[in-house]
């Protein structure tokens, strides 16, 4: 393509301001709005796409035809196997953020990437020992059923109901919008419609299928996805003869690297030897700056993944305890695997495909896995290359679909069971009014995430995924395990302290350097479009002066510019006229940017208060009941015959 | 919440009974010193890495170095607790839950 075909076609693609996606972890630049698959291999990806769409669809349909009750809608009846729900909670768990975000995140920064990875496993030893059997002994479909067990029902089952809203709405809406963005980079249909895709498809899972279909769906995506992975790393590692200090040697002594490392380092780089800065690449501190951040974020995580409704609710789709047991085991063997796979994924793509080549595409890296793919394939203009691409790409399009899926059906239950039956119709409910409420919810949860995905497109929304982990820590986490294991926890307690932990939570993200401050987007961003600008003109001028041979190269740094500036006049433009944050600040109270530090502590401390301030008969003696069952089973709810 | 079943259940004698108490202390026991140890493990990885990047950059077998293999460790850590804990759960405890149950459910019908 000539130089003037592509600034034509940018200029015919009115890149008017705002087009430059700026969404944290997964921004696009308006330069590639054309999508990381060239035009003559579109077919295929639309061919890989519609194959995977094909096999849910038809998993959903044998689905529908069992879903009649509300164990079927809600557990899928109670009788998925201990491995096939240790493959389904992968699936829910491994969202885009870590399957492309964190191979992404090492493929630019080394070591730090990889060690982020680290807490979404450690966070299943919670889940094993302290969370899942209990909950599948006295649980039913919900979140609510757990708090409502010795607690006043309708309070519990409301704060329940309003926390695993809360939650799964912050979590679908960083999903809806990296779902977007990244259809959009990948295939360059528009944003738009990428979240309407979405949204439709994983209603149609959701209200034919219920738990039974999103449960298959998650089943189908985790294998692809870890297929996928496992081929990439075996052609990644194969010229090194599968031997580690090799492979790294290999990363150490890469140019590219070296350059990124120093990119990244600045000043401190002038005195190092090339190999010394290859090696840095595998140290920490290159991305992760602040390591109390790091400690609290690290909190949330091992402690909110164990209060994720709709991790939970996989915990009801099984027969008995030992089968959640096996679940957890299952799924911790698949999360670890699959992120010690993201360490040769994201070092594979920054050798083969370079730092330079992925910031060029996505800022935050997200395009390193699909385009290691298309390395390993034989690159950009080969015919296998781009049949790597468009099955890594249809991968992550699934993987969007089911972790959709599975938080639409928390929030859907937790409306339908907790809120419509369990307090406004006081528990007298047919099953049949419960499935066409439970329906209905998701219908109305789906349209929610499709609008809020639409109305957010271009917000930095990365922030929000480690919101919703730090509320499920400090909210759900602190109430669900008092309520297991203190004998007197009571509902006061519960919902001081699952009130205090949310809004604590949130309320130190709303004052915290997350949010957008105008004053200091304009202090980076308006040096940063005139140096581009300027760097342009001379390209420009450049371009005329040079011999015929030389100017596509020109080109494309001109197009790269003028992606980085778009990009940089976009954040200005989205805080012009504004003074101050969402909540009217001119900059950050605090430093921290992840809350659990503060917010988790606090959501114990007023459980415990709330619980001594107040004594409840119901409480205390139901007890013994709860804690029996908890330990032994007794009375849990069976697998259902359908 | 309570089925007819669970409200005919003498739960009080059940949580009095001396297995019932036995198999209480030996997993919470069990439980919580498994948790203590994973969550002391795992935040060493962002206290070592934030505060003692150089220990960290120390070489060891080429350019593996230790905050790699430290952070390598983290999955055979994790995977050990829980292979040490689903083993004796699998025995042990639901063997005495197990046991409790059938002389509970026989009582009853």
């Amino acid at each position: 393509m000539s130089a003037a075909a592509l600034t034509q076609t940018r200029v015919s693609r009115g890149l008017a301001p705002g087009a430059g996606l700026a969404v944290g972890l997964l921004a696009a630049t308006p330069a590639m709005a054309a999508g990381a698959v060239a035009p003559e291999f579109k077919w295929l990806t639309f061919l890989v796409f519609g194959l995977i769409i094909a096999a849910t669809m038809f998993v959903t349909y044998l689905a529908a035809r069992r879903v009649k009750s509300t164990a079927q809608f809600y557990a899928a009846g109670r009788s998925v196997t201990g491995i096939q729900n240790g493959w389904a909670i992968a699936g829910d768990y491994l969202s885009a953020a870590s399957f492309l975000g964190i191979a992404g995140l090492i493929s630019l920064y080394g070591y730090d990437g990889f060690m982020y990875s680290v807490g979404w496993l450690v966070a299943y030893i919670t889940v094993l020992l302290l969370i899942a059997e209990p909950c599948r002994n006295i649980g039913k479909y919900t979140l609510g059923d757990i708090l409502a067990f010795r607690n006043d029902p309708k309070k519990a089952k409301t704060v329940a109901a309003i926390s695993t809203i809360t939650v799964s709405i912050f979590y679908l809406t960083a999903q809806m919008v990296g779902g977007g963005v990244l259809v959009k980079t990948l295939i360059g249909i528009d944003y738009e419609v990428s979240v309407i895709a979405v949204g439709v498809l994983m209603l149609a899972y959701v209200v034919f299928g219920g738990m039974v279909a999103t449960t298959w769906v998650q089943i189908i995506k985790a294998v692809l996805l870890v297929v996928a992975s496992l081929l990439l790393v075996f052609f990644t590692w194969l010229p090194y003869g599968f031997s580690l200090p090799a492979f790294l040697q290999a990363v150490v002594a890469d140019p590219g690297v070296q350059a990124q490392v120093s990119k990244l380092i600045g000043d401190t780089a002038a005195g190092m030897s090339t190999s010394e800065l290859g090696q840095r690449f595998l140290e920490p501190g290159l991305y992760l700056k602040s390591p109390i951040d790091q400690i609290s974020l690290g909190l949330a995580l091992v402690l909110g993944t164990a209060g994720m409704p709709h991790i939970l609710m996989r915990f009801f789709t099984v027969p008995t305890a030992k089968d959640a047991r096996t679940s957890v085991l299952w799924a911790m063997a698949i999360i670890g695997g699959f992120y010690i796979l993201t360490l040769f994924l994201g070092l594979g793509a920054a050798i083969h495909v370079g730092a330079t080549k992925i910031s060029s595409i996505d800022a935050g890296g997200n395009m390193a896995g699909p385009l290691l793919a298309q390395y390993i394939g034989g690159g950009a203009d080969s015919m296998l290359g781009n049949l790597f691409l468009a099955f890594v790409a249809a991968v992550a399009f699934a993987t969007i679909v089911a972790v959709v899926a599975g938080l639409v059906l928390a929030s859907a239950s937790a409306m339908s069971h907790d809120l419509w039956v369990g307090v406004i119709k006081g528990a007298r409910a047919t099953p049949a009014q419960e499935v066409r409420a439970a329906r209905i919810s998701s219908v109305i949860v789906g349209m929610v995430a499709i609008a809020i995905g639409i109305l957010a497109k271009g917000q930095n929304v990365a922030h929000l995924v480690a919101l919703a982990f730090a509320v499920a820590a400090s909210s759900n986490l602190p109430a669900v395990l008092l309520t297991l294991y203190w004998k007197r926890c009571n509902t006061t307690g519960i919902v001081l302290g699952m009130t205090v932990g949310a809004l604590s939570a949130i309320g130190l993200v709303m004052v915290s350097p997350n949010m957008t401050y105008p004053d200091a987007v304009r202090a980076t961003n308006q040096p940063l479009v005139a140096a581009k600008q300027e760097a342009i003109a001379n390209a420009e001028r450049a371009l005329i002066a040079v011999p015929e041979s030389a100017r596509a190269t020109l080109a494309a740094s001109i197009a790269r510019l003028t992606g980085e500036r778009d990009v940089a006049q976009a954040k200005l433009d989205a805080v012009a006229g504004q003074s101050t944050s969402l909540v009217g600040l001119k900059a950050p109270l605090i430093g921290l940017r992840n809350p659990g530090i503060i917010s988790i502590p606090l959501g114990f401390l007023f459980v415990f208060l709330g619980s001594l301030f107040v004594r409840e008969r119901r409480s205390l003696e139901k007890w013994e009941e709860l804690y029996v069952r908890q330990n032994t089973g007794l009375h849990a709810e069976g697998a259902s015959a359908h | 919440m309570s089925t007819n079943t669970s409200t005919n259940t003498d739960w009080e004698r059940i949580h009095a009974h001396p297995k019932f108490t036995e198999l209480h202390d030996r997993k919470s026991r069990f439980l919580w010193s498994l948790m203590a140890i994973s969550v002391f493990y795992y935040f060493l990885l962002p206290i070592g890495a934030g505060y003692f990047p150089a220990w960290f950059a120390i070489k060891i077998w080429g350019p593996l170095n230790v905050g790699l293999l430290f952070a390598l460790s983290q999955f055979l850590v994790a995977w050990g607790i829980a292979f040490v804990y689903a083993r004796r759960a699998n025995g042990e405890f639901d063997a005495l839950a197990e046991s409790l149950k059938r002389e509970f459910q026989e009582v009853q019908s």
